[in-house]
């Protein structure tokens, strides 16, 4: 007999959506309701058929393949942990202290995701709100460097658009949406105003936008590719707003000037909160990446790229941070948390995670867990397993275990590892 | 010699979908190994839409499918994913960060059959 699971998070992408239906039966999942595509995927395409470790492709059992993995790491000079970012907020602090009990470097996606927003976020500070504010309050957004419509798909329904709050009860009647971006993105398409930015050239026009809210006169008419009446429209609407809100992307982070982009973003939306109430949330891809920084934050004092070879946390993005490590042949050996590395880096860095020993733990297939040394086929959190994920604005969610399997946790296995290294 | 542009990658629901059903499987190439560029780049290049295109950077090159899409004249769009990786470079400018975005990439029309997939760095 099935049974139906309400108020269920998915992990998949940052917005967490906490409001799925899971049927289940006899330790599978029949059917998804409300979560997107990419959602339904992370419960409907599981395997949950019992699996054990592998050494070099052969399977052993899980004592055999945690001696295995210690013994990697104590014969390691240079271990890296990298990952972290879809799994559990438990494990990710489990994966901290196995990197201070290593001397190791530790390292999540964030360094290539929103690392340059953390870089931007110390420099110059970050004023933020929840979703639930955006949802209540904002009657203005503003989406730069970022698409939605493809990358967090119930995004603009359940958040931001055309979510209907306290005082936005008509939804997207109650705003006004802006999209800048180099394409135009099916987000753009959904937009009332889209600002289309020449590539490369978004830094000069958040400088004129900051230039506009002083009341500063540009001597063009054109900046970055936009009409400077378009950009002094926008001003305007934000000057005049009850509660704006920016959402930024990797359209700010992955290009030239990457984490300053992102400072000056920053700053025009603190220096827009004397004339109105503004906030920004950086998107956030993977589902508890905004946790992986939170937990390195809490523990070391640094978002990513953090080494503790000499006893205490060490930051240096470009050095620890993870295609640095492997491109430069720094580390001899490697632990990937929940991350496909050998799918998502530039080739040359991927390559060496074939050349170098490496400890995967993954609850699926991918390309890193194919050339794995040993490999441990844990729990999925939120499937076969409960846990702590944030969302991309910072809020805790807890992840149900909706199916019961008897695979071991990350956690589980992160605190064997401890206990199996030599001190 | 190709003609130069700039290339942005980035995620696609479609490429989203098919990580669930593994990278290795039909739906993950077909999703990833996909270039595409704006319509009148195209034509003066000699690449019709479902033709093949050889993009090349300093770190490799990958042969993709083109198609026609809503990009300004000069930029291409490549999905997510293995293919594009093989000619992005480790050089992170001091940040960690790759180039994914706003990449130099030269662009010339392939040899082979419009439609198939796969390429050097598939």
């Amino acid at each position: 007999m099935s049974t139906v699971l309400e108020h269920v998070a998915c992990p998949f992408c940052g917005c967490v959506c906490d409001d799925i239906a899971v049927e289940v039966d006899g330790g599978r999942v029949l059917k998804v309701k409300r979560a997107c595509t990419s959602g339904q995927g992370v419960f409907m395409e599981y395997d949950p058929s019992p699996r054990l470790p592998r050494v070099r492709g052969a399977e052993v059992d899980w004592d055999v393949a945690v001696a295995e993995a210690a013994a990697i790491l104590d014969a390691s000079d240079s271990p890296l942990i990298y990952g972290l970012s879809s799994s559990a907020s438990e494990a990710q602090r489990k994966a901290v202290a196995l990197a201070d009990r290593l001397g190791a470097v530790i390292d999540s996606t964030s360094s290539v995701c929103h690392g340059p927003t953390g870089l931007a976020m110390q420099a110059v500070g970050e004023p933020t709100c929840t979703l639930g504010e955006v949802r209540d309050r904002a009657d203005v957004l503003v989406f730069w460097g970022c698409n939605p419509d493809q990358s967090h798909l119930r995004h603009l329904a359940r958040y931001s658009a055309n979510a209907r709050g306290a005082l936005t009860p008509n939804g997207r009647g109650d705003r006004t949406v802006y999209v800048v971006d180099v394409r135009e993105t099916g987000t753009a398409k959904k937009a009332d105003h889209f600002l289309q930015v020449a590539p490369g050239c978004d830094y000069e026009v958040l400088t004129t936008l900051r230039l506009l809210v002083q009341g500063g006169e540009p001597d063009v008419d054109v900046v970055g590719g936009i009409p400077v009446a378009d950009l002094t429209e926008l001003v305007e609407r934000l000057k005049a707003c009850r509660y704006g809100v920016f959402f930024m992307g990797m359209g700010l982070t992955m290009t030239a000037a990457r984490q300053l982009n992102v400072a000056e973003l920053f700053t025009l939306v603190a220096e827009l909160n004397a004339f109105a109430r503004c906030s920004v949330i950086p998107m956030r891809g993977h589902g508890n990446v905004t946790g992986a920084d939170q937990v390195l934050t809490w523990t070391s004092g640094y978002p990513f790229a953090v080494s503790y070879a000499r006893g205490y946390p060490q930051f240096s993005p470009g050095e620890f941070s993870a295609v640095d490590m492997l491109a430069r042949r720094a580390a001899d050996a490697a632990l990937i948390l929940a991350s496909d590395p050998g799918a998502h880096f530039p080739r040359a860095a991927a390559a060496v995670l074939e050349e170098i020993p490496t400890i995967v733990l993954d609850h699926g297939p991918s390309v890193t867990a194919g050339h794995a040394t040993v490999l441990f086929p844990t729990a999925a959190y939120g499937v076969d397993a409960a846990g702590t994920a944030y969302r991309m604005d910072n809020v805790p969610i807890p992840l149900s275990q909706v199916i019961e399997t008897g695979r071991p946790t990350d956690e589980d296995i992160l605190g064997r590892l401890i206990e199996a290294v030599r001190p | 010699m190709g003609e130069r542009f700039t290339l942005i990658s980035g995620r696609t629901r479609r490429q989203a979908i098919a990580m669930h059903k593994g990278k290795g499987s039909p739906e993950y190439h077909a999703a990833t190994e996909v270039v595409e560029m704006n319509a009148d780049d195209m034509a003066r290049l000699g690449i019709v839409d479902g033709g093949r295109a050889t993009l090349r950077t300093p770190a490799g090159a990958v042969v993709l499918t083109a198609h026609e899409g809503a990009l300004p004249p000069g930029l291409v769009f490549v999905p997510m994913g293995t293919a594009v990786n093989g000619i992005v470079g480790t050089e992170t400018l001091g940040t960690g960060m790759p180039s994914f975005k706003g990449l130099d990439v030269e662009v010339e029309p392939a040899p082979g059959r419009p439609g198939v997939p796969g390429g050097e760095g598939a």
